[in-house]
């Protein structure tokens, strides 16, 4: 053990450190919500006041008559739902066959996955637009589900954990009869609820912060995501600083309350992904 | 199958066999279909059809003739100016931003490995600009680093600071491009904190009593110790976020705009002027092929590295 003095003053510098840096860090976002309750010609007042004196509550209210703000906000909640869902529900299902189950053809398929999880969507953005506009889906929010909702990270992620659950729960279960449909929903669903909740939190935040995949495929207004229609906001209204900052205060809150609650499986999540390579 | 059993009905044997075992099969396709059928069409054919494309040459109307070009599309790129801008723009990116990203990360983890107060709220702070819309927090940004009345410049010129930069709208290559490091080394560290956490769970440590036992100081202990212990970590973050850095478009179009003057052009945002304002697909895909090698040499690199680390 080294001497007291020496452990306390290197406890201080780490807490020093550690506190500027999340200053450093938080700085842009305290900015963002000092400058959403600000008037334009204050924003950029100099010296600075980061409580406003006449905090301008108007300009949450003023964003959601400005641009179609609810219109964008349920299209981004629609799309990132469904996606979502489709993403659990396909995900586990395949990954328990991949883990539990012998049958013909099983590595060469799981191949396909593993081949492709580590190549960017934008290698094949191209031609996966010029098919989806052949099957009439450009400017639809199904071209949206169709290119988000099953992906390799998905399968691979639930497979891991799916590969960790024993193989004599599977044999008892169909020695009393359950099908395998019936373990995947009464033993497999149940125990892997970590694994779905990393899940969850991955397949939300990347559907509701996605934006060149909108951008792609989304023109109509009407069917623009939340991220699409701030950044028209941005276009459109480029001298609004209070606007803009207000209204990418609330494009932020929903990502915020999810990872506030589900962090511990977005931490676990990356942590598994990072050990194993 | 036993000895005693007449050919008859150890053939019917069989056959319930097979039976049994095409009916399991059908099982697990249907366990896999759903996933899969979405997979193959939405991903693995447009893969396939990327590398097809990169031979030819359409406009993407179907009134129109697709043409064979060979490999024309390839030897234009490489007299196309704003190509080869791009290609050195978007390696150069991933060669400074990968090693500070990962200074930084592996900093961060090393600081928040230790038993202190209030360590998950410290991880949850330097998380979160990993999760926040690329939309919002590039809109601040510029705010902050708006040449003219931002509060950066403003802190500068307080400072006394003559020639202030103009960051993103800067002539000079290096500060545009670093504007832009800068942003990104924000944006992915608390990512790759978070890798290096979980590889610092992994350092025994007994290593450590004994490095401390043999006089090393933490200095030593650090680069003696954990640095060696943290290779595979390493490895891994390094070939994720060099992946990351050749695929930006985002971060470039919202904050330099490819700008000024097409400076800070990247692959993938020439990919999209290609396909989707100039309609030149072939040449397009051509380009994705590029970024394809690219992502295939870091990937080929992890697998040689992964296998001479477990040999």
């Amino acid at each position: 053990m080294k001497e007291k003095s020496g452990i306390t003053g290197g406890k201080v510098a780490v807490y020093v450190i550690l506190i500027l840096l999340s200053i450093l860090t938080i700085i842009p976002f305290a900015w963002m919500l000092s400058a959403s309750l600000k008037l334009n010609k204050d924003v950029f007042a100099w010296p600075m006041q980061w409580i406003p004196a006449e905090p301008q509550w108007q300009n949450y209210v003023n964003i959601w008559t400005k641009i179609p703000l609810m219109k964008f906000i349920s299209n981004t909640a629609i799309l990132t739902v469904v996606v979502t869902l489709l993403q659990l529900l396909t995900s586990s299902f395949a990954a328990y066959a991949f883990a539990k189950l012998r049958f013909k053809g099983r590595n060469l398929l799981f191949l396909g996955y593993i081949a492709t999880i580590a190549m960017p969507w934008q290698v094949y953005m191209v031609p996966q637009f010029l098919m989806m506009s052949g099957m009439g889906l450009n400017d639809k929010l199904l071209a949206m589900v169709c290119l988000q909702a099953f992906s390799a990270f998905g399968v691979f992620l639930m497979k891991q954990f799916y590969d960790g659950i024993p193989d004599e729960l599977c044999e008892a279960a169909r020695i009393d009869g359950l099908s395998e449909y019936g373990i995947w929903r009464r033993i497999m669903l149940p125990l892997s609820k970590p694994s779905l909740a990393t899940l969850t939190i991955f397949t939300f935040v990347n559907t509701w912060n996605d934006f060149l995949g909108p951008l792609l495929y989304l023109h109509t207004e009407s069917k623009k995501t939340l991220q699409l229609g701030l950044r028209m906001f941005i276009g459109q209204y480029s001298a609004e600083y209070g606007l803009i900052m207000a209204a990418s205060v609330v494009a932020l809150i929903p990502v915020l309350i999810v990872f506030l609650a589900l962090q511990k499986y977005f931490v676990q999540g990356i942590a598994s992904s990072g050990l194993k390579g | 199958m036993q000895k005693t059993q007449t050919p008859a009905a150890s053939e019917a044997v069989i056959r319930s066999r097979k039976k049994r075992e095409v009916a399991k099969n059908l099982v697990a396709y249907s366990f896999i279909a759903p996933n899969f059928i979405g997979f193959a069409v939405f991903t693995l054919v447009p893969m396939v059809m990327a590398i097809a494309l990169a031979f030819l040459s359409w406009d993407g109307s179907w009134k129109n003739p697709i043409e064979f070009v060979g490999l024309q599309n390839f030897t234009d790129l490489f007299q196309d100016a704003k190509f080869t801008q791009a290609l050195f723009n978007t390696i150069a990116y991933a060669v400074i931003t990968v090693p500070l990203t990962m200074a930084a990360s592996l900093g961060l983890a090393i600081l928040l490995n230790q038993k202190i107060h209030a360590r998950n709220f410290f991880r949850t702070m330097m998380f979160f600009p990993y999760v926040a819309s690329m939309v919002a927090v590039t809109a601040v940004w510029n705010m902050l680093f708006n040449p003219s009345m931002g509060p950066v410049n403003m802190i500068l010129s307080g400072l006394g600071v003559e020639n202030l930069p103009r960051w993103s709208a800067d002539p000079n290559w290096f500060v545009c491009m670093g504007t832009v490091i800068l942003f990104s080394i924000w944006k992915f560290m608390g990512y790759y904190m978070i890798i290096y956490l979980a590889g610092l769970q992994g350092v025994n440590p007994d290593l450590y009593e004994a490095a401390a036992l043999d006089g090393a100081n933490p200095w030593q202990r650090f680069w003696y110790v954990t640095m060696p212990q943290l290779r595979p970590t390493t490895f891994f973050v390094t070939v994720m976020l060099t992946i990351q850095c050749f695929k930006v478009y985002d971060i470039f179009l919202m904050i330099t705009n490819f700008g000024p003057g097409g400076k800070t052009r990247v692959l993938v945002g020439n990919i999209y002027e290609a396909a989707f304002t100039s309609r030149n697909f072939g040449y397009a895909s051509a380009m994705a092929m590029i970024l394809f090698i690219l992502v295939l040499i870091v990937t080929l690199i992890q697998f040689r590295g992964e296998k001479s680390m477990n040999e």
